[in-house]
């Protein structure tokens, strides 16, 4: 195993008697770029602030390439790494002058700033602003000086808090992808918040899931969003079907499973009498108002509760005889499909699409 | 109105004429309140920047003292700094009354919480966040309070403004424990009071026009010309 940058044990963090953060333990490689994701309150910017040693835990062990961060020098451990937040805070003065100063702090000397700025700010697209001061920038060119003024320093381990969040549609699509393209070139080591499940999937190779300040699940891109541990981990990746039942019939790798008012085929070699969570992804599940159709596919009637019109995608809330589906229709095909709400039709989904959690190895 | 042109005349001659006394009246009231903000900026901005960064027992209290304290009325406090240094006073021992320093002293302590309290308020008026991004970029916690003491260089600069405005146009304070001595404690504010007593009403109007031009030369100088160079970071509005 590759040798760990930093290494969380044991951490934990209290506010009062709200437990904001308890982690076992996480370990970033050199080279990862690590999304953490969760809902509001989850302990992400606490995580962050804790491994930019900006924060120190009130429990456990914080080791930077195996220095304890707890009793070495923090500063100079802190000099390592570099952290950019949601909200470019800048001084009130030049763009050059904010990006120069995390050099500036370290005593780098004039010309030496100079050489190793100039670059930077042309990958950041910002060296024809380096006099403006920076009152007078947008958004996105701000965020960009932030960005600069971080990635400068070459830090070991780069942390960004929501980098892109405040941004307007146009300019965080740009930003997203310069950051994309500096993160292939340098190779530079990220732990990334973010509340967006496309930038995750977009920077990210690793995801960590953070609920209530619990670490619920890490693991590839992939793992985390298509194959969700827990039905918690499943509702935060955006899985809203998630339908409870006990694995009626079981045959080798296929599960019919018996769900509130429905028989649902999976792929999932679990054994009869498991109590499962069917998860099933909305963009998934397809509409039809045929009502025969291949034996194989998951076929469920339901009436149409509420449609939500979308750009890419409509939302269409079903109600499937006691149970709610959400499917997600393209708009293209939707055009095809005019539903009212009241309309009957068939929800079909194949087996092979359906995440089966097992709820009694999950807790 | 003859009284008011003859007045501004004499003022002028006064002036003009390098008048000895005068001048000695002059840079002694400078030297006193000068002295006494020195003090009070150091005392009070540390003081101002603790109240708005750290969270300390007793932290509240102080805040209302230093409230209280920026609405001191020079009187008061002349009639307690004679009190504590009055010859059987609990500090008559030192012999310091009717004395420049004991002047100082009361103009410190009518200065100090007009200093630490808008030095409290220009550092409340920075973003909170804006700490933890230097740090996140690795600024030394000395390094953090140059930074943030420049971000609040314009409010923190109203500070020392505030409070030498306020020294240098008080009279009650200097009149009580200074005694207005000839040659010894007699500053412009004093030596006004005592020339319109007397009824030289031209003196007098000489001694406020340099005491507005000294104020105002003062304000010029520092906060004009900064204030002016950062207005031009704005972008035009409208």
């Amino acid at each position: 195993m590759a040798e760990t940058l930093l290494t969380l044990s044991d951490v934990a963090v209290h506010h009062g008697e709200h437990v904001a953060l308890q982690v076992a333990s996480l370990e970033v490689y050199p080279g990862d770029v690590m999304a953490l994701i969760g809902p509001n309150g989850a302990g992400k910017s606490t995580m962050l602030r804790v491994m930019g040693i900006l924060q120190l835990p009130d429990h456990g062990t914080v080791r930077f390439r195996g220095e304890n961060a707890l009793d070495g020098n923090q500063l100079a451990l802190r000099r390592r790494i570099a952290t950019v937040f949601q909200e470019p805070l800048l001084l009130n003065a030049s763009v050059y002058q904010n990006a120069a100063l995390g050099l500036k702090l370290r005593g780098v000397r004039r010309d030496e700033i100079q050489r190793h700025l100039g670059p930077w700010l042309q990958r950041l697209g910002i060296a024809h602003l380096a006099a403006r001061f920076a009152r007078t920038l947008s958004g996105g060119e701000a965020q960009r000086t932030s960005l600069a003024r971080a990635l400068v320093l070459e830090p070991e381990l780069l942390l960004l808090d929501e980098p892109f969040s405040a941004l307007d549609p146009a300019s965080r699509e740009a930003l997203v992808r310069d950051f994309q393209r500096i993160v292939r070139e340098t190779g530079i080591t990220t732990v990334l918040v973010t509340h967006d499940r496309h930038e995750a999937f977009a920077l990210a190779n690793r995801v960590g899931v953070l609920h209530q300040g619990h670490l619920l699940q890490l693991g590839s891109c992939e793992n985390v969003f298509l194959r969700p541990e827990t039905e918690a981990v499943a509702e935060i990746v955006g899985i809203e079907n998630r339908l409870s039942g006990v694995v009626e019939v079981s045959d080798g790798d296929h599960a019919t499973i018996k769900t509130n008012g429905a028989m649902i085929h999976a792929q999932a070699g679990l054994k009869t009498g498991t109590k499962v969570v069917a998860c099933i992804r909305p963009e998934e599940v397809s509409l039809t108002l045929a009502t025969c159709g291949p034996q194989d596919s998951n076929r469920l009637k339901g009436k149409v509760i509420a449609v939500s019109p979308g750009m890419t995608h409509h939302r269409i809330s079903l109600d499937c005889g006691g149970f709610p589906l959400v499917a997600l229709v393209e708009r293209r095909g939707y055009s095809k499909l005019p539903l009212c709400e009241g309309d009957e039709l068939t929800a079909v989904f194949s087996p092979e699409t359906v995440h089966v959690i097992d709820d009694e190895r999950a807790r | 109105m003859e009284l008011l042109w003859q007045g501004i005349g004499k003022a002028i001659e006064l002036v003009l004429g390098f008048d000895a006394e005068v001048w000695a009246i002059t840079w002694l009231s400078l030297k006193i309140s000068g002295s006494a903000t020195l003090i009070s900026l150091l005392l009070g901005i540390p003081l101002g920047i603790a109240l708005a960064l750290v969270r300390f027992p007793g932290r509240n209290t102080t805040v209302a003292l230093i409230n209280t304290g920026m609405g001191l009325p020079p009187v008061v406090v002349g009639l307690f700094v004679s009190i504590f240094l009055w010859r059987s006073g609990p500090l008559g021992f030192m012999e310091l009354i009717y004395s420049p320093t004991a002047m100082v002293i009361a103009q410190v302590i009518i200065a100090f919480p007009i200093v630490a309290g808008l030095t409290m308020a220009s550092f409340q008026a920075l973003d909170p966040k804006l700490a933890l991004q230097l740090l996140g970029i690795g600024a030394s916690k000395p390094q953090l309070l140059w930074l943030l003491c420049k971000e609040a260089r314009l409010p923190l600069l109203a500070a020392v403004m505030a409070g030498f405005g306020g020294v240098i146009s008080e009279v009650g304070a200097s009149m009580m424990v200074g005694g207005n001595i000839r040659g010894q404690t007699r500053v412009l504010t004093t030596a006004t009071v005592l020339e319109t007593g007397k009824g030289n009403f031209d003196i007098a109007i000489a001694l406020s026009l340099i005491l507005l031009g000294l104020t105002f030369a003062i304000n010029i100088i520092l906060l004009t010309r900064i204030q002016q160079r950062e207005q031009l970071r704005w972008p035009k509005l409208s």
